[in-house]
């Protein structure tokens, strides 16, 4: 299958690792990876905040940007949830109806990296092999805007070598929230310390999601205890073999 | 379009709105582990037991699209419902007030209650007399109001405000509930102990004189069915009971969304509220009255009918989906924001998540500006909530309403300039790149950690807990481009 790669803006410019595992896993696979070199950002941020109008430049980009394609993949839970729920409705807000459709169209071809796999390809062991005590965060746009209920779990069972950790009051956030981490950056860290607390009690070597954003929040705070726990997108260890 | 209706609930009466943002508000509970310890243990405990029977119904979802789909039915003709209402209970011998906004709810009430004589009221729970500030009119006019639910009397006797929809004293511990006691109970028992059937006892004795005297109750309502007009109230302790039986004249505040058309509509109602709210099955007393009964309960009836601001939410398509709310208060249980600041920081009498949508709608969003941002849209309250409210999209729209009113400023916010350099920039992958190359400058940065660890405003609020990536020597984009040879 030939699948164009959505990295997202934050994995372009601060997280190449997650792209590049992403094509290394689809490719092992046996499909044929394109990344379309004019896209930027989702426009996430800007809808979150408050700034439609703002966004409408970025949903208009991202829209010519992916049409032609008629699968889509993002490594990323809340991305895909700003394309699947929230471009028609900036396209709307601004009376603009032909790129509404258009924008839902792009939507219903655009998958998150798990449901890519576990719907779309119809995998559930990729074959991976990462030998480390894991414990895994379903971040809450993958978990409640997507649905994407168990599949990430489904792919890291499958996973030779690893110890998957169940990690306590899993489904609490994070407390990223984009802008919420600096706009109300005191409840944002009191939610941190405690997603850390349960982190750590894992025992976990490795924390994964399928979020870059939420790893950079979680992750931020574990280096700054110096906990010696790291984070690691769930690409890169359904990326790993042997 | 939207058609204006109605106009925002007045300032300077009720409670609607905070002194303070949320942000400063939060502060002081973050750093009170007393507080954080109380909220944590409370709602945790009400979370697992809302899933517990909520787990127990197969047929909850379609409960929930029910609910939903009767909540809009009856806004969109909320006028004939109301109408109606009050014929009926015109017919059987109530009296039907309509109040434009707080103001005139409280002239009302405080004439109705002096029309009795009475120098005090007795007082079941109610949302829409806290939203008013009935306490505080009444008292301007020399009438003593005594709250009788249990968590509402230790709010009123320890001089504090409600902090909960349902719990409103969730940020008191039973220590902290015998010390009010020992305190402002006149004639309580000096050996009175923090356990829980003590509390209640010493409660019990201090209510019960208070409703054999009272000659005047006043009520709010959860529902009011328009075919009967009949209302009614939900509670767990009976004290409600005794206030909505014993006393001569009962006067029952209530906001004009509360209404459905026929009994039929409980039925969904009474099965998604209490599993919401308190996780039972069944709330222990449900009353329901209908006018007066010659020779039996209250002798004269009054029923208040509120606006304050709902015909103006109602008039906004997207936005009155917050009048749906029934108050059951899932949402705030669930709420991570709520769990860590509790409701004193949102400044209204309604907290949590509905009460960040709720609250600036019925102001206008200018007034309670901080609200829609007290959230980082994790979903959790969507989830929960039994007549399916989606406040993460109402959030999202407040917010997007407030940034529009901002525009209207003549010196944009530093945000507002950072957003738009944002969207130029990321508009045009050339502009992008560009802007990736340079981000690289923060290479410099955490050189030897490979973390950066502090940067200048308003990044610091980031810094100040968390460490920063530093930036890859290559984005994706330079990797895809050399190994791949394409554009970039
Ligand atoms: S918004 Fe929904 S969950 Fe929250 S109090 Fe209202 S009815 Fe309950």
């Amino acid at each position: 299958m030939r699948i164009a790669l959505f990295l997202t803006c934050l994995g372009d410019a601060l997280h190449p690792e997650v792209g590049r595992a992403t094509v290394t896993l689809l490719e092992r696979l046996g499909h044929e990876v394109v990344f379309p070199t004019d896209q930027t950002c989702c426009g996430q941020m800007h809808v979150n905040t408050g700034y439609q109008r703002e966004a409408l430049p970025l949903v208009r980009h991202h829209v010519e940007t992916f049409e032609p394609y008629d699968v889509i993949v993002a490594p990323s839970g809340s991305c895909v949830g700003c394309v699947r729920h929230q471009h028609a409705m900036v396209a709307r807000g601004a009376n603009d109806d032909r790129l509404a459709e258009r924008a839902e169209t792009v939507a219903s071809r655009t998958y998150e990296l798990s449901e890519l796999l576990v719907d779309v390809l119809g995998v559930e062991d990729v074959g991976a092999y990462y030998p480390h005590r894991v414990t895994y965060h379903p971040t809450c746009h993958s978990l409640r805007m997507l649905r994407v209920a168990d599949k990430p779990l489904r792919l890291l069972r499958n996973v030779r070598g690893m110890t998957l950790l169940e990690l306590p009051e899993s489904d609490q956030c994070c407390g990223f929230g984009g802008t919420f981490a600096l706009k109300n950056a005191d409840t944002s860290t009191a939610m941190l310390a405690d997603k850390m607390r349960n982190v750590l009690s894992t025992g976990a070597e490795v924390a994964t999601a399928g979020d870059a954003s939420c790893l950079m929040h979680i992750g931020g705070g574990l280096s700054r205890l110096r906990s010696g726990t790291r984070t690691v997108h769930l690409a890169e260890i359904l990326a790993s073999t042997s | 379009m939207t058609t204006f209706l109605g106009i925002p609930a007045p300032r300077g009466v009720g409670h609607l709105r905070g002194e303070h943002s949320f942000p400063d508000a939060a502060r002081g509970a973050l750093a009170d582990s007393q507080l954080r310890r109380n909220l944590g243990h409370a709602t945790r405990t009400i979370r697992g037991k809302r899933a517990n029977v909520v787990g127990e119904l197969d047929d909850w979802e379609q409960l929930r699209l029910a609910g939903s789909a009767l909540k809009a039915a009856t806004m969109a003709r909320l006028d004939e419902h109301l109408e109606r209402l009050e014929r009926e209970v015109t017919a059987r011998g109530g009296t039907v007030h309509w109040a434009r906004d707080a103001n005139e709810a409280n002239a009302i009430v405080t004439r109705l209650v002096q029309e009795t004589g009475a120098s005090e009221v007795v007082k079941v729970k109610s949302m829409a007399t806290q939203e008013i500030g009935l306490n505080e009119a009444l008292e301007a006019a020399g009438i003593e109001a005594h709250e009788t639910d249990l968590a509402e009397l230790i709010v009123q006797l320890g001089g504090d405000l409600p902090s909960h929809i349902l719990v409103p004293a969730i940020h008191r511990n039973r220590a902290e509930i015998r010390e009010i006691f020992l305190r402002e109970m006149p004639g309580v028992d000096p050996e009175l102990t923090a356990e829980p059937r003590r509390l209640a006892m010493a409660a019990r004795a201090h209510l019960r004189e208070r409703f054999l005297r009272a000659k005047v109750a006043i009520s709010g309502a959860n529902f009011a069915v328009a075919d009967t007009g009949t209302l009614l109230v939900v509670e767990s302790e009976g004290n409600g009971r005794m206030c909505l039986t014993l006393p001569e004249t009962l006067i029952t505040v209530m906001g004009i969304e509360k209404i459905v058309p026929t009994w039929q509509d409980l039925e969904v109602f009474l099965q998604l509220l209490p599993r919401s709210s308190t996780g039972e099955r069944m709330n222990p007393y449900t009353s329901a009255w209908t006018g007066v009964t010659p020779g039996d309960g209250p002798q004269a009836f009054h029923l208040v009918l509120l606006d304050n601001g709902r015909t103006a939410v109602l008039g906004d398509e997207l936005g009155r989906s917050a009048l749906h709310c029934i108050k059951c208060s899932a949402c705030l249980n669930v709420c991570p924001v709520y769990e860590r600041t509790g409701g004193h920081a949102y400044g209204s009498v309604y907290p949590g998540p509905i009460g960040a949508v709720l609250s600036p709608q019925l102001t206008g969003v200018e007034d309670n500006a901080s609200l829609p941002y007290a959230s980082s849209l994790c979903g959790a309250c969507f989830d929960a909530c039994p007549v399916r409210i989606d406040i993460p999209s109402l959030l999202v729209r407040l917010r997007a309403q407030h940034v529009d009113e901002q525009r209207k400023r003549r010196v944009p916010s530093a945000e507002a300039i950072a957003m738009a350099a944002a969207s130029w920039v990321m508009s045009s992958p050339r502009r992008f790149a560009a802007a990736e190359k340079a981000s690289r400058a923060g290479r410099l940065l955490g050189r030897r950690t490979g973390r950066i660890r502090t940067l200048p405003p308003p990044l610091s609020a980031w810094t100040a807990s968390r460490d920063v990536p530093r930036p890859p020597a290559e984005t994706f984009r330079e990797w895809w481009a050399r190994e791949r040879g394409g554009a970039g």
